[in-house]
């Protein structure tokens, strides 16, 4: 006999119970700690702070240990925390050109002021699984350099002295916020890059790829790249200057793209721009080609249909906490909606005669 | 059952670190604003800054946020889920009030200030003391015929619905009926085309002159719309090809009832089905008034 189906409560509750164990693992090896994870896995905790939209490494690190490494779920949890968080207010704009570099490489030129620097990269590394770290990962002291105290303007600036790449006028406006205002579409840029600095890595990546492959090719060079820490200062009403309140590492990409001229531009270069939380190079570089390949309609460009072009199709699709909870949810239970498919099918059948067409069939 | 059953309010297990019903005051006025212009213009879909809420989108963070947004600590909330009080998803919802407005829950329709709801409009008349809160995952009802929010908002705007209407009438020459079960689509008060969310078309005609406020609400989405007590709503549908709000021909196997609508329940591996109320509180209610459908057993209190 049927019964209606309770105890959705209990099951529930055993799920999370059962789900917490399995996190822990298996009891005889020591528990990770969150300094661990911030520490020695600071490339995931870079990412679930960029897409998460908040520069907390201790409180990503916590999330990813809650997550069981599931970085989406993580940059989840960190984006349900932020919504709680009040706004003190806003910082100034940060000034990348003084970025104290761990890294700042241009495929543009040889040599530049401020100098070609590696940094903590795996570009030329062979990857090759090394055993050695499975049984011990300590590793000696890399060995230092005298810090350079030149300064690093940006690369972009040169080719601005001659006129030959675009001029991106400061229109000093307070940029929309996207957290805090519903998104309108058409969008200006400012919006736009706030989404894709959030926006899945993965995605971008796949977006930027196919401009690569001809889907709306933008013939980008990594102009510069540099990564490292930046100060953020905010005004003090009550002192009525700024004041540095803390230090964020940030990920900064200018591409420069060919462009042969337009009705309305003449033959000059052009830039797509990508910054991006923590050392997330990928991401910074997938986001300038993805923006510089969103701005065909002023700079004159044609509409080739492609995916990257489509600034709807991109923004409504590039957050990876809206799609994988919708996503997901197909999990839900649908008893009712499929109940009346099943309903209209059988009429639809019945109307048509299926039954008729089965026998004829057999 | 019908006891308001806040456990866990009573123990004292509210989350006392954040503010009543979870969402800070700020945003609840935000939240309320889009819900009154709403309500001014119903149907018309209203943009509002969505936040990121502890549940997937997906999953009805739109209905938890109006939910947020409109409940006070006098209020008693009943939330379903497919017309079902007791699915996973309703009870995480239930007790995520329970936890953070610490406010008394109910599954007795009639004793609810408050329903949120997924799927279904409750069998029982609302009333005017009533807000029906639905979950809504694509608020846009031409969508699927338009991808492009910027196109279905210029749409709405000039009243611009044929593609909607040549959709039905394709339905109906290549099917002979319109091939739409759920989400089927409304006109409101002769203006908006409006999405009912993915209700059966068989509770359509309750959206209509209903006593309660009834509010829709898209998380994912960031969009909110409403229908104030007794507006006119219709389910499109041609002079000769009459809206048919169907359901499956057979009477609740549990309470007997002929008017409420079914889900149809597999029962063993020979495939033998029965057919059992969706609402279940509607179902309990009859039972325990003593009606009893072909495989119903006598009621119980307190039985499953």
């Amino acid at each position: 006999m049927y019964v209606a189906v309770k105890g959705g409560e209990r099951a529930i509750d055993n799920a999370h119970a059962w789900l917490a164990e399995e996190r822990r693992g298996d009891h005889d090896l020591a528990e990770l700690s969150v300094a661990q994870i911030r520490e020695q896995l600071s490339l995931a905790v870079n990412r679930v702070m960029a897409e998460g939209s908040l520069y907390d490494p201790d409180l990503a690190a916590l999330a990813i240990k809650q997550a069981r490494g599931d970085l989406i779920e993580a940059i989840f949890l960190i984006r349900a925390y932020r919504t709680t968080l009040p706004r003190l207010g806003a910082s100034l704009p940060v000034d990348t050109s003084a970025m104290r570099c761990d890294r700042r490489i241009s495929a543009t030129f040889k040599d530049a002021p401020g100098g070609q620097v590696l940094g903590p990269t795996f570009d030329y590394t062979h990857r090759l699984l090394d055993f050695k770290l499975a049984a011990d990962g300590e590793v000696p002291k890399a060995p230092e350099a005298t810090a350079r105290d030149e300064p690093t303007p940006h690369i972009t600036g040169f080719l601005n002295r001659e006129g030959l790449i675009q001029t991106e006028p400061d229109n000093e406006q307070t940029p929309p916020d996207l957290t805090r205002e519903p998104m309108e579409l058409p969008a200006e840029r400012p919006l736009r890059l706030q989404a894709l600095t959030r926006g899945d890595e993965g995605f971008l990546l796949g977006l930027a790829y196919s401009t690569q492959r001809g889907y709306a090719r933008n013939h980008a060079f990594v102009g510069e790249l540099r990564i490292g820490a930046v100060a953020v200062e905010m005004k003090i009403p009550e002192l009525g200057f700024a004041i540095e309140v803390g230090e964020i590492t940030l990920t900064e990409c200018e591409t420069v793209n060919q462009f042969r001229g337009s009705r309305v531009e003449p033959p000059q270069f052009t830039r797509g721009y990508g910054l991006v939380f923590g050392q997330t190079e990928r991401k910074a570089i997938s986001m300038a080609l993805v923006d510089r390949a969103l701005r065909w309609k002023e700079l004159g460009e044609d509409d080739q249909g492609a995916p990257a072009q489509d600034e709807e199709f991109v923004l409504s699709h590039a957050d990876n906490i809206q799609a994988t909870g919708f996503l997901e949810h197909i999990k839900l239970p649908h008893y009712v909606d499929f109940q009346s498919e099943l309903e209209l099918v059988r009429k639809l059948r019945c109307a048509a005669g299926a039954e008729d067409l089965q026998e004829a069939a057999e | 059952m019908t006891a308001p059953c806040n456990d866990s309010a009573q123990k004292g297990e509210t989350m006392e670190d954040y503010n009543f019903a979870y969402l800070d005051e700020q945003t609840k006025r935000m939240i309320r604003r889009a819900v009154l212009k709403g309500l001014a213009i119903p149907g018309y879909q209203v943009p509002f800054a969505s936040r990121e809420m502890p549940m997937p989108y997906g999953w009805g963070t739109g209905g938890v946020q109006v939910s947020a947004a409109t409940l006070t600590p006098d209020d008693t909330l009943k939330v379903i889920d497919q017309g079902a009080d007791d699915t996973t998803n309703a009870v995480s919802i239930r007790k995520f009030f329970e936890r953070t407005a610490g406010v008394a829950t109910t599954e007795a329709t009639a004793q609810a200030t408050v329903i949120q709801t997924r799927h279904r409009i409750p069998e029982a008349a609302l009333t005017e003391d009533q807000i029906l809160i639905y979950q809504v995952p694509i608020p846009e009802p031409l969508r699927f015929l338009e991808p492009r929010e910027t196109e279905t908002r210029k749409m709405h705007s000039l009243e611009e619905y044929g593609l909607m209407h040549v959709k039905l009438y394709e339905d109906i020459s290549q099917h002979g009926a319109i091939a739409t079960s759920y989400a089927y689509p409304v006109k409101v008060e002769d203006r908006y085309v409006m999405d009912p969310s993915p209700i059966p078309k068989f509770d359509n005609p309750k959206l209509s002159d209903c006593p309660a406020i009834q509010l829709f609400g898209a998380g994912r989405e960031q969009r909110i719309y409403a229908l104030p007590p007794y507006t006119r709503v219709e389910s499109l549908d041609f002079e000769d090809h009459p809206f048919d709000p169907s359901k499956a021909d057979h009477p609740c196997d549990l309470c007997g009832a002929e008017d409420s609508y079914l889900d149809e329940v597999i029962t063993d591996d020979a495939g033998t089905r029965m057919f059992v109320c969706s609402d279940t509180d509607y179902c309990r209610a009859r039972r325990a008034a003593g009606h009893m459908g072909a495989r119903g057993v006598p009621f119980e209190e307190g039985a499953a």
